[in-house]
């Protein structure tokens, strides 16, 4: 199974703000010089704050914007300056699941038009196929078939998970982009869709880039992790190293403020003071200077670059 | 100092009738913190509506007390209620970003309810509210007073949204997930905030969250609700350590810090029951995986001594075993 699926090479995504007629535009690094892997069949979790660049990231894997520079690769196939065609040809690899369920679905189709539509705009299958499919699907993702006919309102939140899960499905991806599908639901529920994403993961080999910020359901899903902060990844590697000895004071900042119900599991608190950085105004140096406690002179003169540390990759001057 | 009786919530009548809150009975000591946690559709937060007066027709409030330091809220004027509201009883809403009227200045909105509720001087309330500001650790907090809603992140509005609340020293601070629409690192700081200032005025905190974890970092007593009643109360350490209704079990089951190392998370099948398909035994028997012939049938009550009470025919023992095979010997 290991077999690299995605590739991201130092990938940008840069927004031009206009700030006004009398002030010059103002440019956004909303991502700058990402770079990862993912293998077929498995979990990448993408962590950080609002404003890091994770939903910016998930927009560049699935093809809905390009990205200013960088390349990336869907099997081997160059995405980044792909013409439509090509484009419209991949799409179907890579789908998403959006984190709020309620306005994910359209509120006036029936399930099975929902679920058939992407079917449709492929247009491969019959109607007949397409209807068997869309059985398949609630099936798969413990439906029933008789609620093909009803609308998203007659759902719960979880249901309405499900049906979205079943949508991302449809066209039989290679890889799915979660942007926190969990987080808007209930404990109990969460548990049920966590298990529905890891049966599916098992039965057919999708893989998944996971976009959340509870670390919680992260250490629980992912194998590998990226830890994003301003835009850049300042974390990286497997899932089970990361947790146990995280390198990059963000990241221990981030585990120590996730809640814990076991005392035993609660870090002493090292608490973060103040907010990111403003986007429009980057510091020069370690974006994250200005929060951590152990920053020197040295970090807030150079941007300090992701390097290996054992089996993962920290951006810190002195993550040892 | 607040004291809660048999609360009842209700919307609509006759057997369209939805019982949002069940015989509520809540107590609350001053410089006590207390999470009430529950799913969506739990009635957790409008349990905490009716304390604060604010469920409107067609919803109905019932209660065999409800008092507060001393005022009965039920029979009070509704002018002398308003009157307390807001001063000695304060609530934290979940979304800060829209709980903040977009029009005006942060300044103006902390003002206005210093007037409403204190009176002084324009100049008088302004130095009032930026000392407010500086109490919720907010940067540049003279700037930050000119400032619009929608010029400042969410875990400041949420601060000030708690600089608003503690503006007339209130006795009671009812916070109603006050940390769910943040970030891990800010809701950390946000709930740092709350204690500090929990501890320092001696308020007593009612902490309204569906987070479990949050709960057991921050209060002394935990009530748990499903389907607007009350399904175990206790101590917290005892509770999270020693549940003993299937239904805390479960949620605390759920969580993935509770499966390290398994594949699957252990979840809870179904949903909670809706207005029309309410059971009529226990509320959680559907779902219930110890339910047995009497629990489908027999509605259980509240029982317990001292501050741990559980609503269940079968608690758990202490270890969490199952308790099929004592209901098996009964019937």
């Amino acid at each position: 199974m290991s077999q690299v699926l995605f590739q991201a090479l130092d990938l940008r995504k840069h927004y031009v703000i206009s700030r006004g007629p009398f002030r010059p535009k103002a440019v956004v690094r909303a991502l700058d010089g990402v770079s990862f892997t993912i293998q077929a069949g498995e979990t990448l979790a993408v962590v950080g704050e609002s404003g890091c660049g994770k939903s910016t990231l998930a927009r560049q894997i699935t093809m809905l914007e390009t990205p200013t520079s960088g390349h990336l690769l869907l099997e081997g196939v160059e995405l980044a300056d792909a013409s439509k065609d090509v484009l419209k040809n991949l799409r179907p690899k890579v789908q998403m699941v959006f984190q709020n369920p309620y306005a994910s679905l359209n509120p006036r189709k029936r399930i099975a038009t929902i679920l058939a539509e992407p079917l449709r705009i492929q247009g491969a299958l019959s109607a007949q196929a397409r209807h068997e499919k869309v059985n398949e699907a609630l099936a798969r993702v413990g439906l029933r078939p008789e609620h093909a006919a009803r609308y998203p309102y007659m759902f719960s939140g979880g249901q309405r998970q499900r049906i979205a899960i079943a949508r991302a499905l449809m066209t039989q991806p290679a890889l799915v982009v979660a942007d926190e599908p969990v987080s808007a639901l209930d404990v109990s529920i969460q548990a049920q869709v966590l298990n529905l994403l890891m049966d599916l993961q098992q039965d057919t080999g999708v893989a998944y880039v996971f976009i959340s910020h509870n670390l919680a359901v992260v250490e629980h899903i992912a194998d590998t992790v990226i830890v994003m902060y301003f835009g850049r990844i300042v974390e990286q590697g497997p899932a089970h190293a990361i947790f146990a000895s995280p390198r990059h004071p963000y990241t221990r900042a981030l585990l120590a403020a996730t809640p814990r119900l076991d005392p035993a599991d609660r870090v002493a608190r090292e608490p973060l003071h103040g907010e990111p950085p403003s986007p429009l105004a980057p510091p020069p140096g370690c974006a994250y200077a200005s929060r951590c406690p152990h920053a020197k002179p040295r970090c807030r003169e150079e941007t300090p670059v992701l390097r290996e540390l054992g089996v993962q990759r920290v951006a810190c001057h002195f993550a040892e | 100092m607040l004291e809660v009786r048999n609360l009842c919530v209700q919307f609509g009548s006759g057997k369209a009738a939805l019982k949002a809150v069940d015989g509520l009975d809540l107590s609350l000591a001053a410089g006590e913190v207390v999470g009430l946690v529950g799913e969506s559709g739990s009635g957790k937060s409008v349990a905490s509506l009716a304390v604060m007066g604010l469920v409107d027709p067609p919803g109905r409030v019932s209660a065999e007390r409800l008092n507060f330091a001393g005022h009965d809220l039920l029979t009070m004027q509704a002018s002398a209620r308003r009157k307390l509201l807001g001063r000695d009883i304060a609530m934290v809403f979940q979304d800060p970003a829209g709980s903040l009227n977009p029009c005006f200045t942060l300044g103006a909105q902390l003002m206005e309810t210093l007037a409403a509720h204190e009176g002084g001087s324009r100049h008088a309330l302004r130095i009032r509210a930026l000392e407010l500001l500086r109490q919720v650790e907010i940067p540049d907090a003279e700037q930050r007073l000119n400032a619009y809603p929608h010029q400042i992140s969410g875990g400041m509005s949420q601060r000030v949204m708690i600089a608003m609340a503690i503006a007339c020293n209130p006795r009671l601070l009812i916070a109603d997930e006050p940390t769910t629409a943040l970030d891990v690192t800010v809701q950390a700081q946000v709930l740092q905030l709350l204690l500090r200032l929990q501890r320092e005025r001696d308020m007593a905190l009612l902490l309204i969250t569906h987070d479990l974890a949050v709960v057991a970092e921050t209060a002394q007593r935990v009530i748990v609700m499903y389907a607007g009643q009350v399904m175990e109360m206790g101590e917290a350490s005892v509770l999270f350590n020693a549940p003993r209704h299937p239904y805390t079990q479960a949620l605390l089951d759920a969580l993935p810090e509770r499966n390290r190392g398994a594949k699957r998370l252990t979840s809870l099948p179904g949903v909670v029951p809706g207005r029309y398909d309410r059971p009529a035994g226990c509320l959680l028997a559907p779902r219930c995986r110890f339910a047995t012939l009497r629990c489908h049938t027999e509605h259980p009550a509240l029982l317990g001594e001292g501050p741990n009470r559980v609503r269940c025919h079968f608690p758990l023992n202490a270890d969490g075993a199952n308790s099929a095979q004592r209901s098996e010997s009964e019937t």
